[in-house]
């Protein structure tokens, strides 16, 4: 498969861009930010994604979705990194479907995304960093099992419906859909430095049912790995948007600033930084759609996921902290757009793993 | 995959392990190990001759180009195929040629029949070795300052001048040469020629380089007759013919910063126990040079469907060479004082700071880093002058 993207994936693409450019472009996400909206998205947008199908981009066919790919869902993701959207399409409509796909859970949740009515979090980390390490326990209890611990850095984790939980249970890690709602169970929101609001779970003795489970009990490895793989992805493509925008406002502005009587961009110095830039970006798309086109070819996608996600973070924290310093004391204030790329950027780059992590995973998968 | 495709992948693998000898399946060890053919050829190794015959024999070291000119005739996914099996052996590459990297893809853009049928065979079979006469020693970066001249005389030109910088110009046969013939006119004054490196008139002075190697030399033009028949493309009309032919050089240079076939030597020195800074430096080298690695697959795939932006190769070389010159800055520190000996045998002849040396020339070469960044942000951001 030829690395670009195909004529009907373009057309997708332009679709997404007119969409999400009308309806979500930045100005949406600072008037949610300035009306301290708790809810942290627009329901009625997320509604409008569902009519357009694109929540079932990833949802097969046989299950009443569009039955794409990862490559698909990242052309979307990027239209909404490029705007900033604040929506739940990287956690519901590809992280958790990706974990439920072809399980028992995929007839209760799919139409509720499918319709843009549900919301699904994953709630996956418990350290200030991505580590992998769960120290949540499950207990069996009844017929089904105890839930005990605490989760962080959970975007969506105060209003969504469905809950994507990771816990240890006795030989394993064991992956949970959790509906909302269940006793003993509290999310705090908080927000963070780009808006966006991230919550901490707590989970004092949660009780659910064994048909909670996803997949099998102590092999939660395999669901969790293809979730993380999809939500690793995803990130990339959407981190690709928001270093894509900050780079075009970048490129923009020094057509148009003039200092001693020309336009900044015709010095050199900032010529080289921009062109630099540019190819740090590309490469980094280049990374994103390898990755993307190996998950959906189902070959072992794990070390070019990584490689993205690396990247990705690398190139954008690049293009925004160019973009911030480029276009002087502009950058600065609030009032102008280029700083919600840089924070929205930090925040990307810090979920699924940061671009140390990954890098010491592939050092690590190469043996040094 | 259609079924054509995977019968060409079976007998592909099943001709290449018949034919690629297994002295050719090992890591090169210096540029000795290089296969550049030509009227006077050297080899490290005999089996290199095999190797470079067998191929050209088959059109496979050219294996996208038209086959009534050498070339394999092969579709460009078939080419894709015949690239992914000969890494999966770990082959080296069958002959090193400026021939078919450079002067070929300008040949079948602009050569005459004539031209093409005469020169292309025996580029793809590796039998004459080309040099490119472009740099001047006031022509560098600034190349259509260019001043060699080539004079009217009837059917055939008068060249006179000097270049620099000339790679193997010493050991090629054959030139294909920028000179100027309209003095009025810069960009619109040159001519690309191609000539005998052995014509009464030329000569050649080795530089040595701060490698220790000299493969490169001052060429010099002494009153040398060059037939008209050996004009590539209109009088006049030759910087048309070196910008196309530059693209293809860059495209040739990016290749460079991608880990070598057969396990990186890089991440082989770092499994070999480095300190953790060392060991995070190169493994966000790594990740740089995977995601490059991704962008030249890209890359290709887009120029063979025609989709590349013209000024891409200039990105790539940018990216290309200054990775490498990076892995190499790696590679030295991984290495130690192992990587320091110049001349021992075990290290091959000082390999290691040899090459780590020699790097530096590849954001020289070919354009440098800081002009490919300006064809950047010129042709592809479109930044005012
Ligand atoms: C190993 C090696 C092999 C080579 N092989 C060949 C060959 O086979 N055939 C051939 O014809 N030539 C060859 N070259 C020559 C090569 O193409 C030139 O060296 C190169 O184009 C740079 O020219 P220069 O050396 O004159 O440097 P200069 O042009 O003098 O540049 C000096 C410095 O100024 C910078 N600079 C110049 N202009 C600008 C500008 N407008 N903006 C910003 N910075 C600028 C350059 O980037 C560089 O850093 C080779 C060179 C090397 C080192």
């Amino acid at each position: 498969m030829p690395l670009y993207l195909t004529d009907e994936q373009a057309m997708l693409r332009d679709t997404a861009r007119d969409f999400v450019a009308e309806h979500a472009p930045v100005s949406h996400m600072r008037a949610l930010r300035d009306a301290n909206d708790a809810t942290g998205f627009s329901r009625d947008l997320w509604k409008q994604f569902a009519e357009m199908g694109l929540t079932g981009i990833l949802i097969p066919e046989a299950d009443n979705g569009l039955g794409l790919g990862h490559v698909e869902a990242g052309v979307v993701l990027e239209e909404i990194g490029r705007n900033l959207s604040p929506s739940p399409f990287l956690s519901t409509a590809v992280a958790a479907v990706e974990a439920l796909k072809g399980t028992a859970h995929a007839a209760r949740w799919f139409p509720g995304i499918l319709a843009g009515e549900t919301v699904a979090a994953l709630a996956i980390d418990e350290h200030a960093k991505h580590d992998g390490r769960v120290e949540m326990r499950a207990e069996r209890s009844g017929n089904g099992f105890k839930l005990n611990g605490a989760k962080r850095f959970v975007a969506h984790g105060h209003v969504a419906n469905l809950l994507i939980v990771a816990a240890r249970t006795g030989e394993g890690t064991t992956l949970f859909a959790v509906p909302n709602g269940a006793k003993g169970f509290s999310a705090a929101p908080e927000r963070l430095a780009d808006a966006s609001l991230a919550a901490h779970l707590r989970f004092d003795g949660v009780e659910v049912d064994a048909d909670a489970v996803i997949g099998d009990v102590d092999a939660g490895d395999a669901p969790l790995s293809r979730l993380l793989a999809a939500g690793r992805t995803g990130a990339s493509a959407e981190l690709l948007g928001v270093g894509g925008g900050a780079a075009d406002m970048t490129v923009n502005y020094l057509k148009e600033r003039k200092q001693f009587g020309v336009l900044i961009g015709s010095f050199q110095a900032l010529q080289h930084r921009a062109a630099h830039l540019y190819s740090e970006m590309e490469v980094a798309r280049a990374a994103v759609l390898k990755a993307a086109q190996l998950l959906d070819s189902g070959q072992d996608a794990g070390e070019a996921v990584s490689v993205a996600k690396a990247m990705t973070g690398l190139a954008t924290t690049l293009a925004v902290q160019e973009g911030v310093q480029m276009h002087g004391g502009i950058g600065m204030t609030d009032e102008y757009d280029i700083g919600f790329y840089m924070k929205r950027a930090r925040v990307l780059a810090e979920m699924f793993g940061d671009s140390n992590f990954h890098a010491n995973a592939l050092a690590e998968a190469a043996g040094y | 995959m259609t079924d054509d495709l995977e019968t060409f992948r079976a007998e592909t693998r099943a001709w290449l392990e018949a034919n690629c000898p297994a002295e050719m399946r090992k890591p090169m060890r210096g540029e000795k190990d290089a296969t550049w053919g030509g009227r006077n050829p050297t080899y490290a190794h005999p089996d290199q001759k095999l190797w470079m015959d067998r191929m050209g024999a088959r059109g496979w070291t050219v294996p996208d180009w038209p086959k009534e000119y050498g070339g394999g005739g092969l579709s460009p996914a078939e080419t894709k195929i015949l690239r992914e099996e000969l890494k999966r052996i770990n082959a080296r590459n069958p002959l090193n040629s400026f021939g078919i990297s450079m002067l070929g893809p300008a040949l079948l853009k602009y050569g005459t029949e004539e031209q093409k049928l005469e020169h292309l065979p025996k580029i793809a079979r590796g039998e004459i070795r080309w040099c490119q006469g472009y740099s001047e020693p006031n022509a560098g970066s600034d190349l259509a300052g260019l001043a060699t001249s080539a004079d009217d005389a009837g059917d055939h030109y008068i060249v006179n001048g000097q270049k620099v910088w000339t790679s193997y110009a010493d050991q090629a046969d054959w030139i294909f040469c920028l000179v100027r013939t309209d003095k009025t006119s810069k960009q619109g004054g040159i001519s690309f020629v191609l000539f005998d490196m052995a014509s009464e008139g030329v000569s050649t002075k080795p530089i040595l380089l701060i490698s220790g190697y000299s493969p490169f030399c001052e060429t010099f033009f002494d009153n040398v007759k060059v037939p008209k028949a050996n004009r590539v493309h209109d009088e006049n009309k030759g910087w048309d013919v070196a910008k196309y032919l530059l693209g293809h050089e860059r495209e040739m240079i990016s290749g460079m910063g991608l880990g070598a076939a057969g396990g990186d030597p890089l991440i082989e020195a770092a499994r070999k126990g480095v300190d953790p800074i060392l060991r995070a430096q190169i493994a966000l080298f790594d990740v740089r040079s995977r995601a490059f690695s991704a962008m030249s697959e890209r890359f290709i795939d887009e120029l063979k469907a025609g989709r590349a932006h013209p000024a891409q190769p200039s990105m790539m070389k940018y990216y290309g060479t200054e990775l490498n010159k990076t892995r190499h800055e790696l590679m030295m520190a991984a290495g130690g004082s192992d990587a320091l000996e110049w001349e021992s045998d075990a290290s091959s002849h000082g390999a290691a700071p040899r090459a780590w040396l020699r790097t530096k020339a590849n954001s020289i070469e070919g354009g440098t880093s800081e002009i490919q960044l300006n064809i950047i942000a010129k042709r592809i951001l479109d930044l005012p002058s």
